[in-house]
């Protein structure tokens, strides 16, 4: 298979490419310079033919999102999504580490698109090193007279703001993400109305991924038949993959979405195979949330479609974690409880009760004290969360039940024998002392 | 399981005390008023900047942050209380944050983390006796291409192993960043150089531990 020629990440290794010289000496800001010679509505067109999906996990196409927003509005918002928390996700963090202008360009060009005025950008408290990087970016821009009043010498003027979360992952989502901007917590709203309509302080919202925007710049400069000629049809563009755990060389690799999970782990150009002595046992291939593929399906593709095929909820955020032959499968159960318990926001009773449930469970479990009925009441608790039900405000709950699913369903037999396996009585003297 | 008693008859917020933030922290918190539509939306930053003048978010600085702000001290504490990252107890001058997510569990992080509980002789949410140190865990820290990992204040540190654990906690310099920082949410400049531990007499009280008290239990 031919190299692909990196987009997203061409400016990554460069030395000084996070400050604006090297990027402007790279072709920065010339697509923003053409943008604004045409008018919003060509902007948006030509985002909607390049047919850009999301990145964020969703893959709602950009341009269909920002024809949402009401004709005759007076103010708009644009807020950029940058509370990458799902684990083991970590490319918005490579972008806005080793190329925070090209995101700025790309959100100018957004900004100018649905004619937001005002941008934030939500930055996860725990990205201190990237909003050091950014905020510097941020303050060369405006010093180089790219952002705040009449940019590049048109009519156009944008305030840019970093907003920095604290540690929340619900965050993520974009009516929570809102509530967190409008310094409330980060609870996720009832939709509709959507943020278009009604999205941060009541005024129409447009909230779009690091990875979306980072995309936008190339879509203007190259056109869009450029963009869909890359990859698949329904799922075109380049995408950023994150493969971790252990392989022999984890991080983030840019391509067409045309290859498979076993490429992703095992070609010398991306993961380069698995570490000495270590053999693949499951596979997380698009972030936690969408669920767990075994080691006999591995040859799923990663794009925006074909995850449905193997039980998973989606392509996610295209960021694969390996789990190793000799890593105890109650161990990843218990990792995965943990987290979704831990960062529901408590707002729907299912979620909150549920995911509680599940990581106490899944703990017991772990700690060699399951009983065999437990697995049944996973599933069970699993079927009863989510929007899917109809049941909850947002997707977390349906983010919480795909792994632990799929991790029952396809590793039953093994979680089976180490239930059997523990010792006699110890589930019951277990459950005396915590009950 | 032991129990801790807590002196609740002192009110957690004495009426007359005298403010805990300056004026020059109000003047700093105001300045961002003109970003946001309303003033309640400027309530992160101003979290954010009192953590990092005060050390943690006191009752009483709850208070002063509604007076700014003009809204509710009840509205403060509703916020603060949801995110994970405000400290409403004193803490350590280093707050080390261990992640714990998969990529992280997959390669080690649970060594990593006993490494450090055993060195410091602190459990997670704890803080050492000489208030140089807190432990926390937290999800995913996205550095999962450098598993495990490690945050000092605001280094990343990145791929650590347990045995580099005892160099790494006797470094003095391994909370330093390599690229030029942004004082946007540090404290205003008359206040900086004052900032310290701010771990104080209610250390035993701040090391209580959910987590301790569950291990016991098993």
């Amino acid at each position: 298979m031919a190299s692909f020629e990196p987009v997203l990440l061409r400016n990554r290794g460069v030395e000084g490419s996070t400050t604006l010289k090297v990027y402007e000496s790279r072709g920065g800001y010339q697509a923003v310079r053409k943008a604004l010679k045409q008018t919003p509505d060509e902007i948006v067109a030509e985002v909607k033919k390049a047919n850009l999906r999301g990145r964020g996990g969703a893959g709602f196409p950009a341009g269909v999102k920002w024809g949402f927003l009401p004709k005759d509005r007076k103010k708009t918002l644009l807020c950029v999504n940058g509370d990458e928390s799902e684990p083991p996700t970590f490319c918005n963090r490579v972008l806005m580490e080793n190329d925070p202008h090209q995101l700025i360009e790309g959100t100018i060009i957004a900004a100018y698109a649905v004619q937001a005025q005002t941008v934030y950008i939500y930055l996860r408290g725990e990205f201190h090193e990237q909003f050091h990087i950014l905020q510097k970016a941020v303050d060369q821009a405006y010093a180089a007279g790219y952002l705040g009043k009449k940019v590049f010498g048109s009519d156009f003027s944008i305030e840019m703001y970093l907003h920095r979360g604290a540690g929340a992952y619900v965050c993520g989502e974009e009516t929570g993400l809102i509530e967190s901007l409008e310094g409330k917590r980060g609870w996720p709203r009832i939709k509709p109305p959507f943020p278009a309509i009604e999205g941060a302080f009541r005024l129409p919202t447009v909230v779009n991924n690091v990875e979306t925007l980072s995309c936008v710049p190339h879509i203007i400069e190259r056109g869009a038949d450029w963009f869909t000629g890359i990859g698949p049809a329904h799922s075109a563009g380049p995408k950023l993959f994150c493969v971790s755990g252990p392989v022999k060389n984890p991080g983030c690799y840019e391509g067409a979405m045309d290859f498979t999970v076993r490429d992703l782990i095992e070609r010398e150009d991306l993961g380069g195979g698995m570490m000495d002595g270590k053999h693949i046992k499951a596979v997380f291939p698009g972030g936690c949330s969408m669920g767990v593929l075994s080691a006999d399906e591995l040859d799923m593709k990663l794009d925006f479609d074909d995850p449905r095929n193997f039980g998973l909820l989606g392509l996610g955020t295209a960021a694969a974690v390996v789990i190793p032959h000799d890593m105890d499968m109650r161990i990843v159960l218990r990792n995965m409880a943990r987290f979704y318990g831990t960062e529901s926001c408590g707002q729907c009773t299912q979620c909150r009760e549920g995911t509680a449930w599940m990581h106490k469970i899944a703990t017991r479990i772990a700690a060699d004290a399951g009983r065999p009925e437990d697995l049944d009441i996973l599933l069970e608790t699993a079927r009863n969360m989510g929007m899917m039900p109809g049941l909850s405000i947002c997707g977390l709950p349906d983010g919480a039940t795909f792994p632990i699913e799929t991790i029952v369903k396809k590793f039953r037999s093994e979680l089976d024998e180490s239930i059997l396996a523990q010792p006699r009585g110890r589930a019951e003297d277990l459950l005396k002392v915590l009950n | 399981m032991s129990w801790k008693a807590i002196d609740r008859n002192q009110p957690v917020v004495e009426k007359d005390a005298a403010p805990v933030l300056s004026d020059a922290v109000r003047d700093k918190i105001r300045s961002f008023f003109p970003r946001y539509e309303t003033k309640r939306a400027v309530l992160l930053p101003a979290l954010h900047i009192v953590q990092n003048t005060l050390g943690y978010i006191s009752w009483q600085a709850m208070t002063e942050i509604a007076e700014v702000l003009e809204i509710h001290p009840s509205d403060v504490m509703n916020t603060t209380s949801f995110y994970t990252h405000f400290w409403t107890h004193p803490k350590g001058e280093k707050v080390l944050t261990v992640c714990r997510s998969i990529s992280c569990e997959a390669m080690g992080g649970a060594k990593m983390l006993d490494t450090i509980k055993k060195e410091l002789g602190i459990d997670e949410h704890g803080t050492t006796k000489d208030g140089r140190y807190s432990l926390v865990t937290e999800e995913c820290l996205a550095g999962c291409d450098h598993a495990p990992c490690l945050l000092i204040n605001e280094k990343m540190h990145k791929c650590v192993k347990a045995e580099d654990i005892p160099a790494l906690l006797v470094d003095v310099d391994n909370d330093k960043l390599s690229m030029e920082r942004s004082d946007l949410f540090d404290p205003p400049s008359e206040e900086k150089g004052k900032q310290a531990a701010s771990v104080g007499q209610d250390s035993a009280i701040g090391a209580t531990s959910d987590v301790s008290e569950m291990r016991e239990a098993e």
